[in-house]
């Protein structure tokens, strides 16, 4: 699914998605769901936190010698017979994938869930190119039929209901009975895995993301809870593994470590239902396996990040916990960020790789609430990192009029205190007395942002720091006029 | 070096430096009386130094130039004193987590800062954690329910000290909310920049107000109360706020936010 950036209208995206009643009663189970999990999952293992810690230092040892690490990768894919491609940016990425299918003669390519394949807009592309791609994450392949991109990063079509599924299938599933009953998530799950069964069989390359890239032994990892991923990459012709540079890590220790971590952020198992590693293409002798393997490492902007300041961006080995407990993306759900990557962790990466001009409500749309940074599994300090797009944004004048306005009065004032306290006062004197009968406003001028959809307290009147000096003034006379009578007393 | 060192707390009372915020300063004085009140009786000697703002929203909205000249009027202002207390985990979070961010490689501030927001405190973990209290000569009559402010939470971890001096207060009893540690959707800028998100957000806050059965909601930061009590205001529900530094200094009995004075508080 090549994705519409719409971004910039995230304002209007989130109205619609506020206004949608399906999509508002799944977001609802989103907290509830992953936050109890995830913190289950945390309070079980007593050294979560230093796992963290160390999953952290991990990734930044990647990323310092991140060269060293991608050239020792390359050579361990090839001595087990494999192929690495590096894609500068998406063009380049879709490009490479589309012709080892075409060299392969491919009609059909199955897929496992990848948020690079979406990033690049593979599906669009290879059928344009005559190729059938056929997502296999239950998912993905729910927001593929309906022509949708997804809403979580772990969990695509989290933004369904089993009623639109139903729907879905019916219309898609044409040559099924039209009585059958659907009314139960297992007949969903069922009908799903028959429709897919199929398309494994026929399949000719197999497309998969990776969680991880392991360079002493030059092995692509994937967590999974379905099991599409080991059929799509066992039973074709060619696995293909589409990853980012970021995924890189040294050594199949480090790997078991992050494993510890990521589960446990994502969904709160101790472990996916499926890890599963491969190197290389099947060797003589082994019972099954694909006879090419290529490994796509897709660049696309992400080396300019490193030693910048969004570098800690790029330890994030997608979880989901960010979005899981941001209140920003409960309420309005992943379309509303407008692109592929949702919530805190989008906020941060999406501006990166489509630019600010297309980005820049989105590391805005939060409240710095602080709770994705608490929780994610490799402590990248993400209100930060949206507030370095705040500021790139400011210094190239791209925030929006009114607000640039509004903050350079009350700058102006709050650097002047002189100024600041009289005017200060007059306006809470003023408001407190049109407010006084009420106690409060349910309109104000130019405060339609708040007074829409709450009440404005009226002000006690007069400012804390004048009551405090004039009190203070008093309490010192009173004591003067003591001393001086004590003084005057015979 | 303008720099003076916490003193023997027996010898003289220590020096506080009062940062009202600029929301108590100018909509609800109450709660900076409230919390002088509250750090005399714990032993300290108040004073508020001329202030405007600590730059917050200056910082939040990228505008890192008027953050920095904020904060150096703040350290100026207050770097004599031996603690600064504010009583709000969002402005003494932005100076304390954060006024280091803005003097990042200049030698001839970090050392300055780095003493300065050391002495940086949010007042009820200042009561508690700093000076020791551990119960107060106040009373409420009512159910109040906590909201955890996120910056004082994740930046200060404010989170047991308001507890523990509730419990403490005479006829006051604490039902808690569902996700009294989630964010009421206020995020200073952010819920005029974002109105509808932060309304959907501040909405299943009052919900979760409401059903704690609580009639007072008590925080430690006015801008989440003005935000969450608008909202209850709104929806026309019986539950007052107030800053928890009122109920803990005894003085629970003045009109509640955005409620008229000839209004008795429950």
């Amino acid at each position: 699914m090549s994705v519409e950036i719409t971004s910039p209208r995230f304002k209007d995206n989130a109205k619609r998605a506020l206004a949608d009643g399906p999509l508002q009663a799944a977001l609802s189970k989103v907290g509830p769901g992953f936050i109890g999990k995830r913190t289950a999952a945390a309070d079980k293992l007593p050294e979560f936190d230093a796992l963290r810690d160390s999953a952290r230092d991990i990734k930044d040892h990647t990323l310092a010698h991140l060269d060293l690490y991608l050239e020792r990768f390359e050579e361990k894919v090839k001595a087990a017979g494999g192929h690495v491609h590096f894609a500068v940016d998406a063009a380049d990425a879709r490009d490479i994938v589309t012709k080892i299918c075409r060299d392969l003669g491919a009609r059909t390519v199955t897929k496992g869930k990848s948020m690079i394949s979406e990033e690049i807009g593979l599906n669009d592309h290879l059928s344009a190119a005559g190729i059938e791609p056929v997502e296999t994450d239950l998912g993905e392949y729910l927001i593929q039929i309906r022509g949708e991109a997804p809403s979580h990063i772990i969990a695509p079509a989290i933004h369904l209901n089993k009623e639109q599924v139903e729907e879905d299938f019916r219309r898609v599933h044409t040559h099924l009975a039209p009585e059958r009953n659907l009314s139960e998530p297992t007949a969903l799950l069922a009908e799903a895995r028959g429709e897919l069964r199929q398309k494994f069989l026929v399949a000719d390359v197999g497309i998969t993301g990776a969680n991880f890239l392991v360079a002493e032994t030059g092995t692509s990892i994937i967590v999974t809870n379905e099991g599409n991923g080991d059929l799509t990459q066992t039973l074709p012709k060619a696995h293909i593994v589409l990853a980012s540079l970021e995924k890189l890590v040294p050594t199949l220790e480090d790997v078991s470590q992050l494993l510890r971590v990521l589960a446990r952020s994502a969904t709160g198992q101790e472990m996916s239902v499926y890890t599963t590693f491969s190197t290389g293409p099947r060797r003589p002798g082994d019972p099954d396996g694909p006879g090419e393997y290529h490994v796509v490492i897709l660049d696309n902007g992400r080396s300019g990040m490193l030693g910048g300041p969004l570098k800690e961006m790029l330890r994030c080995i997608r979880c989901g916990a960010c979005m899981n407990h941001c209140p920003v993306y409960h309420a309005v759900g992943g379309h509303a960020y407008g692109w592929v990557y949702p919530g805190p962790m989008g906020s941060v990466l999406t501006p990166a790789l489509i630019g600010i001009e297309k980005g820049a409500n989105l590391p805005n749309a939060s409240t710095f609430c602080g709770r994705c940074e608490e929780v994610c599994p490799v402590r990248i300090p993400l209100p930060k990192l949206m507030r370095h797009w705040r500021e790139k944004e400011f210094e190239r004048h791209l925030t929006p009029a009114p607000q640039r306005y509004g903050l350079a009065v009350w700058g102006f004032f709050a650097r002047r205190g002189w100024l600041y306290r009289p005017a200060t006062g007059l306006a809470m004197t003023l408001l407190s007395v049109l407010g006084r009968k009420k106690g409060r406003f349910a309109a104000l001028p130019l405060a339609g942002g708040w007074t829409g959809h709450r009440d404005f307290p009226a002000p006690e009147g007069g400012t804390f720091q004048a009551q405090w000096r004039a009190q203070r003034a008093a309490r010192n006379t009173r004591h003067a006029n003591r001393d001086a009578k004590k003084d005057a007393r015979p | 070096m303008p720099f003076s060192s916490p003193r023997n707390a027996d010898l003289s009372p220590p020096r506080v430096g009062l940062f009202c915020t600029c929301l108590v300063d100018m909509i609800r004085p109450s709660v900076g009386f409230a919390a002088a009140k509250l750090l005399e009786e714990a032993g300290c000697d108040v004073d508020v130094p001329a202030q405007t703002c600590c730059g917050q929203p200056a910082f939040n909205s990228g505008d890192r130039a008027t953050a920095r000249a904020l904060a150096e009027q703040v350290i100026a202002a207050f770097e004599n004193f031996d603690y600064v207390v504010a009583p709000s985990g969002s402005c003494a979070g932005m100076i304390k987590a954060h006024y280091p961010e803005l003097f990042t490689g200049e030698p001839d501030w970090t050392g300055r800062v780095d003493r300065f927001c050391a002495k940086v405190h949010e007042l009820v973990s200042f009561l508690v954690d700093v000076r020791g209290v551990t119960r107060v000569d106040a009373a409420y009559d009512g159910t109040v329910t906590y909201h955890d402010s996120c910056s004082g939470l994740r930046e200060l971890g404010v989170k047991d000290q308001p507890r523990a001096l509730l419990a403490s207060v005479e006829g006051l009893t604490l039902s808690e909310m569902v996700d009294a540690d989630t964010c009421c959707g206020f995020g200073g800028t952010f819920c005029v920049k974002y109105p509808d998100v932060s309304n959907a957000i501040v909405e299943k806050k009052a919900a979760n107000i409401v059903a704690s059965g609580a009639d007072t909601l008590l925080a430690g930061d006015l801008g989440c109360l003005m935000n969450m009590a608008g909202k209850l205001q709104r929806q026309g529900r019986p539950v007052v706020a107030r800053h928890v530094a009122e109920v803990l200094a005894g003085m629970g009995d003045a009109p509640a936010l955005g409620e008229p004075a000839s209004e008795k508080a429950p």
